[in-house]
């Protein structure tokens, strides 16, 4: 078993072990980025070109975006109580659009 | 259950599945080893299918069906997220004001990254049979390119690029074009997902049969299932973010008010 | 050492296991879930390795031989990894729906779910 590989998998084992112990899912959409990174560089030491091209679209890209996506709305989404009486105020504010994604202005 | 006794539970059951686990490593094969008989038989079938990638004959060929359920799971996911994710009639949809906060550097780098990852992305889409690559990995860097464009703060460029109506059809389309080569398979060879297409040569763009459609087929489904996916993520937050901001001079006396709107300033 | 990566895939899914079971926060959970999930990944590749093979693809410079890592585990997980990606994405629009409706992403407060 050679160098690279007991280094790539050492670097996951403790990478994993990070994003489960960041407390803030803001911080672990990082260490998740990085985790994935990780994975990708470990799957290269295996000799799986194909698992390290996917892993490093999905893992290091996409699924830490979600997950910050989706930390964003959560942390933000308890404003929605106070906002609803200020209902007034909204159409001078934005433009709202009647369907989703529609045409551009 | 209070969180004390679930730890409790959970360390005694992770022992036990850990001793478990211990006794069935000592046992399996050591690592490295050279008896894989799923290899010895996999490498000769891909051969004879003239495809030179193995891992895409296996996915694509020898076990398309096999796929075709992984795929099935996909388009059940992205439908559920989009179902999940989408506005509630109350929060009629809201466009993000231009905010042009984004690095000059950044922006460029985006535009200039955009033209060349949608390239990569095509490429390994078709040559999934002669190189490491494929439909899946391909439709991921296909979704993450287009996603420059918000990288680059123009939401609305992205908006305008990104009809979410014909990604959705694409993400159908792509997952029956799979089906349907089944089903060609059916017709004139009297298999499912058999290998209809003549095989070509070794090694080249065109080998391996159906492999390379199949392969389109994903890509076409996993690209567009991602957009559609990250494009309803997206769409919540910037819900909530413009929320923010109008709830921002309506004067409400929430007490991180600050901090929101530091965050809807980005969108 | 021949065990190592055995146990390291087999930690990943205990600790994302302990992730789940201490987690304040729906997000939270579904990360570590995804962390456990990487531990098949690499159970799998690691069941398919062989020392000194080369990567299951054929070209001008490699000829098609038996003398190469496994390629069947190497697909599933493959395939595996992308379709997770919209499973987690499903289950964080779940997560955010369930802030939505009870105001908090925190599991042990979610009433309807209380035993």
């Amino acid at each position: 078993m050679n160098v690279l590989i007991v280094a790539a998998l050492t670097l996951v084992g403790l990478a994993g072990t990070a994003v489960v112990a960041a407390d803030m899912p803001e911080r672990q959409a990082v260490t998740l980025s990085f985790f994935g990174l990780a994975l990708t560089v470990l799957f290269m030491a295996f000799q799986a070109p194909d698992v390290a091209l996917s892993q490093l679209g999905v893992g290091a890209a996409i699924v830490p975006l979600m997950v910050m996506l989706a930390i964003r709305t959560i942390s933000q989404r308890p404003a929605r109580e106070e906002e609803a009486g200020s209902g007034e105020d909204k159409a001078s504010q934005e433009e709202v659009l009647p369907g989703r994604g529609g045409d551009p202005p | 259950m209070s969180r004390s006794a679930r730890l409790v539970v959970f360390l005694i059951g992770a022992g036990c599945v850990a001793a478990m686990f211990a006794v069935a490593f000592f046992k399996m094969p050591a690592f490295g080893g050279s008896m894989h008989l799923y290899r010895d038989l996999a490498v000769p079938a891909s051969v004879s299918h003239y495809t030179a990638n193995v891992v895409a004959s296996v996915n694509f060929d020898q076990r398309a069906i096999d796929t075709l359920g992984e795929e099935t799971i996909l388009v059940a996911s992205v439908i559920g997220a989009a179902v999940l994710l989408r506005p509630a009639e109350e929060e009629a949809e809201m466009r993000p004001k231009a905010v042009g906060r984004t690095l000059e550097a950044t922006k460029l780098a985006g535009y200039l990254l955009l033209p060349v990852t949608l390239l990569i992305g095509l490429d390994v889409v078709l040559h999934g049979q002669v190189t490491p690559g494929g439909g899946f990995q391909g439709g991921v860097i296909l979704a993450t390119g287009l996603h420059l464009l918000y990288v680059t703060g123009s939401y609305r460029a992205l908006d305008r690029l990104r009809p979410l109506e014909l990604f959705d059809t694409g993400e159908a389309v792509g997952a029956a074009a799979f089906a349907g080569v089944g089903i060609a398979g059916i017709v004139v060879a009297g298999n499912f997902l058999a290998n209809i297409v003549p095989g070509g040569t070794f090694g080249q763009l065109l080998s391996a049969g159906t492999v390379p459609i199949l392969n389109g087929a994903v890509g076409l489904e996993v690209g567009c299932g991602i957009v559609v996916l990250v494009a309803h993520f997206l769409q919540q937050d910037i819900i909530i973010s413009a929320q923010a901001e109008q709830a921002k001079p309506g004067g409400s006396s929430e007490p991180q008010a600050g901090e929101r709107v530091g965050t809807a300033e980005r969108s | 050492m021949s065990v190592y990566p055995y146990f390291v895939a087999a930690w990943l899914m205990l600790v994302g296991g302990y992730g789940i079971v201490r987690s304040r926060n729906l997000v939270h959970a579904v990360v570590s879930l995804s962390v456990a999930q990487a531990g098949t990944y690499v159970l799998l590749l690691a069941v398919g390795y062989q020392r000194g093979a080369l990567a299951p693809v054929f070209g001008s410079t490699t000829k098609p031989n038996k003398h190469v890592v496994d390629p069947v585990v190497q697909a599933m997980t493959l395939t595996d990894i992308v379709v997770s990606a919209t499973v987690t994405a499903l289950l964080l629009a779940l997560a955010v729906q369930v802030n939505k409706r009870q105001g908090t992403p925190d599991p042990d407060e979610l009433q309807a779910l209380k035993g």
